[in-house]
């Protein structure tokens, strides 16, 4: 069994089935019959997240339409001590929907409105079931658009991307999540309804709305959404460049960000990731490169075409076998085409593969990668590097089949390796995809327990029966005394 | 430009009397705290005093932060600063100009706002940090809170903790270090503190135009729906100044699509940093008291006693005004906003906008999360926290 995995609950505990049934009675008293699944096959399609490798049926499901019904389920779960693990999309790669087999699964499916788009004070009202790209969709007639753009942004909710701080490739300039919400209205486990933010660039008191982004369903409930939007940039423009060393590329983005150039989108695909991206969607990528860099300037059509030449001045310095500059928006597209299509590419080559999102300081870059591929060789297990160059976020793919016994729990200990080498030079576990089930052993490593006392102690201010999506996020101080104590996991990161 | 990695430590320098002094004061904060808590016996932090005006007046033995100072970890390619919070904003920013780097949010440093000749050095970095200080450019910068990155924090419980750290990204654990930010050291004293730099613009134009109170919040308005560089603006009550920043081809492009005067270049320093940023604008000056009003950006100009000044693409109004806290509230949350007695009035009253009671809960179930026995600048943002 994974090294992570809870102890899975049987659905048709008989224990469980009773207060199924009760609970069922009691939500069925306000809520529509088909706001609450309770059969084995109807809960089925909610029994995992993006993360597939972890999979728990819920107790039961419910859908609600209204902010009322959503108070009264969590009034209702509260008094009954019944855990809930709120859910978008369920894109995530973290485990952080994950159901509980003792607990309610609050899918914020049918919350798909959008309430008001407002274009000349650039924000959209809308509800957590919308779409990230909907939001941009809304928003283009009036050249306007949501900035954050996970690569699931075709289905992630924007409930979702509130949840994890969710990023992109854009992150750099743009920012996360939390830099482009405004407001957000939450319900509580005892079922208060709290706006956090305002219509204004701040709010009074303590600054809650950035506390809560990010805090993966583990304070409260987002039941609507204040986003910004931003005009569409007048022009964008990639250049493509190809290195015959790691190393060299990784110099590279520094050398960019050293001439005071801030790239839209800056990203880095290693030998193996390149491969795979050429051979599935054939962008033409050069592919006995070692590594490229995609480099994307946007703005207006004069700081483009400025920004450019600089960047490419500077690539060609830098060492780069290669560079090209795209002549016009489709093959801009084209250059992308491949590093959006890298997870999917990597897929094709392995039966399974798992991602990690680990953020270093630029500068550690070359000693990541070549210590990830002496595990990747220690493990015998193939590693394709996909990387945010920019601002330091890696997305290492371990490639394994789960059909060979023993190979997820060796691809997990890798991963969790290769997390703590991102501890170890400064970096964090995750970047973008939250901690969820996945990163829960990791946070021992970049944590004190005081540390986590102090997050335990947040949450009990929000949560204090500790209901809402329980066993994510922060580990239990007696998890991480008992992670500890495992062999070749006892270094915690220097202070 | 040098591109060389920048690390200033201070662990220890010498003194006026050739005495080796460390300014790592972790270890004498943490007694500090320690004694207090054990006593619960108040503290008021402070670091150079530029804001002692600011928040709500508090009583209790001042816990000085300023020796607590220097530039931990300057990373120009990383695009991060570490400094600890005694750090004056003017130092760390010398030591980012020397790398063309700046800080995005353009925090003030009120250098003649405190007495006792400690003025000259200007705000920290730790008291930027806890008020959430923002300047011109934050609508389209970013704010104070949007920039930290990390922060090393002593609690009311006297334990050191290390929040976020010196990446861009990093979503492991709840995030302190933002909530701390604009806190007014009532959850921890911000000992260390990581904040996102950027590069420099090389070119910034300032523009002038002459209208009025709305026809320049819609113009500020119109031109944010574009995708102009745009880094600063305010309606000074006369007229309209907007600045661009960015490359030479794009700055020119938009100074030709908004058109009008282009103000010299010593004159537009003049006018963003110490008429605005430091807020030595005449409108500033005198005794009537200045309120903070954060509104939507498209509200039309609110019709209140008192001049106003407009900044921030219309989502902040400075308001000096002798009417009633009641009078100028109400009109500020019918438009979805809030109102702060930023300097002036009565100091004991409620400066900052009250919140709704389930807010106000969670409000004091925060402050019990970090300060259980209530020591750190115990009512400086509500009377209750």
């Amino acid at each position: 069994m994974s090294l992570i995995q809870p102890t899975r609950i049987d659905f048709e505990d008989p224990e469980l089935s009773a207060t199924r049934a009760e609970l069922v009675r009691e939500l069925r008293a306000f809520l529509p019959s088909d706001a609450v699944l309770e059969q084995q096959e109807q809960v089925q399609p909610y029994e995992c997240d993006g993360l597939s490798a972890y999979r728990q049926l819920p107790l039961l499901v419910v859908l609600p339409r209204t902010v009322e019904e959503v108070q009264r389920i969590l009034r209702l779960c509260h008094t009954r001590d019944v855990p809930v693990v709120a859910r978008g999309a369920g894109t995530g790669l973290s485990g952080g929907a994950l159901p509980r087999g003792d607990g309610v699964l609050l899918s914020l499916a049918r919350f798909t409105r959008i309430l008001d788009l407002d274009p000349v004070a650039r924000t959209a009202r809308v509800e957590p079931g919308v779409r990230n790209l909907a939001i941009s969709e809304a928003a283009a007639p009036h050249g306007l658009y949501y900035a954050p753009d996970p690569s699931s942004q075709i289905a992630c909710t924007i409930g979702g991307n509130v949840a994890e701080n969710s990023g992109g490739v854009h992150c750099l300039k743009y920012g996360l999540t939390v830099h482009n919400v405004l407001a957000v209205k939450l319900v509580t486990i005892e079922g208060e309804l709290i706006e956090l933010g305002s219509g204004g660039l701040d709010a009074p008191g303590y600054d809650l709305l950035a506390l809560f982004i990010g805090s993966e369903g583990m304070l409260g409930v987002t039941v609507e959404v204040t986003v910004k939007l931003l005009p569409v940039p007048e022009r964008a423009q990639a250049i493509l460049a190809a290195y015959d060393d790691v190393e060299k590329a990784g110099q590279a983005v520094g050398d960019i960000i050293a001439a005071g150039i801030i790239p839209a989108g800056l990203e880095m695909m290693d030998g193996p990731a390149i491969q795979a991206a050429e051979d599935f969607v054939h962008a033409g990528y050069p592919t006995d490169a070692a590594a490229i860099l995609i480099c994307e300037i946007d703005g207006t059509s004069q700081e483009v075409s400025e920004e450019v030449m600089r960047v490419r001045d500077l690539l060609l310095v830098s060492g780069a076998t290669e560079v090209r500059t795209s002549r016009d928006d489709a093959e801009r597209l084209m250059f992308w085409k491949g590093r959006k299509a890298a997870f999917p590419a990597v897929g094709r080559i392995s039966p399974d593969y798992y991602c990690m999102d680990g953020t270093i300081p630029r500068r550690a870059l070359p000693e990541v990668l070549r210590r990830t591929a002496e595990m990747s060789r220690e493990y015998g297990l193939r590693v394709a590097n996909v990387f945010h160059a920019g601002d330091g976020n890696m997305h290492p793919l371990i490639l394994f089949d789960a059909n060979k016994p023993g190979e997820l729990e060796r691809t997990e200990e890798l991963g969790g390796r290769i997390l703590e080498l991102c501890v170890e030079v400064g970096g964090t576990i995750t970047g973008e995809h939250g901690v969820g089930i996945e990163k829960i052993n990791q946070m021992c490593v970049q944590f004190s327990p005081e540390e986590l006392g102090q997050f335990h102690a947040v949450k009990a201010a929000f949560d204090p029966k500790g209901l809402l999506n329980p066993g994510k996020g922060v580990p239990t101080p007696r998890r991480c005394s008992e992670y500890r104590q495992l062999p070749d996991h006892t270094h915690r990161h220097p202070h | 430009m040098p591109n060389l990695p920048v690390h200033v430590d201070f662990e220890a320098f010498v003194n006026d009397k050739g005495k080796r002094v460390s300014n790592d004061l972790t270890a004498e904060l943490q007694d500090r705290v320690r004694h207090a808590a054990d006593a619960s016996l108040p503290l008021r932090l402070e670091g150079n005093g530029t804001k002692s005006g600011l928040g709500r007046a508090v009583d209790g033995e001042i816990l000085s932060l300023s020796g607590h100072s220097g530039i931990l970890n300057y990373q120009p390619k990383e695009l991060v600063v570490t400094a600890r919070c005694g750090t004056p904003l003017c130092e760390i920013e010398a030591a980012l100009a020397e790398q063309g780097q700046m800080l995005p949010f353009e925090p003030p440093h009120f250098a003649d706002a405190s007495d006792e000749g400690r003025s000259t050095l200007g705000a920290t970095l730790g008291g930027t940090i806890a008020c959430g200080l923002s300047g011109p450019a934050r609508p389209y910068a970013g704010s104070a809170r949007d920039l930290v990155l990390g922060t090393r924090v002593l609690t009311g419980r006297a334990e050191v903790l290390r929040f976020g750290g010196e990446v861009m990204k990093n979503v492991a654990g709840y995030d302190i270090s933002r909530l701390m930010t604009g806190a007014f050291g009532t959850l921890g004293v911000l000992l260390d503190i990581s904040v996102k730099v950027l590069p420099i613009p090389t070119t910034g134009r300032t523009l002038v135009q002459t209208c009025s109170p709305a026809e320049a919040i819609a113009r500020m308005t119109g031109w944010a729906a574009k995708p102009l560089p745009i880094s600063a603006t305010c309606f000074d009550g006369e007229q309209l100044w907007v600045r661009l920043s960015g490359n030479h081809g794009g700055v020119s492009a938009a100074a030709e699509r908004i058109g009008d005067e282009a103000v010299d270049d010593g004159e537009a320093l003049a006018f963003w940093r110490e008429q605005i940023r430091e807020q030595r604008h005449p409108f500033f000056a005198g005794d009537a008291p200045l309120w903070r009003l954060s509104v939507p950006p498209t509200v039309a100009p609110l019709p209140l006693p008192g001049a106003q000044l407009i900044e921030w693409g219309g989502a902040q109004r400075w308001l000096r005004s002798d009417a009633e806290a009641e009078v100028i509230r109400s009109a500020v949350s019918a438009v979805g906003g809030h109102a702060t007695l930023f300097r002036g009035g009565d100091r004991r009253s409620e400066v900052f906008h009250p919140l709704p009671a389930g807010l106000m809960t969670l409000h004091r179930e925060m402050k019990r999360a970090f300060d259980p026995n209530g020591i750190l600048n115990p009512g400086r943002l509500y009377a209750t926290l």
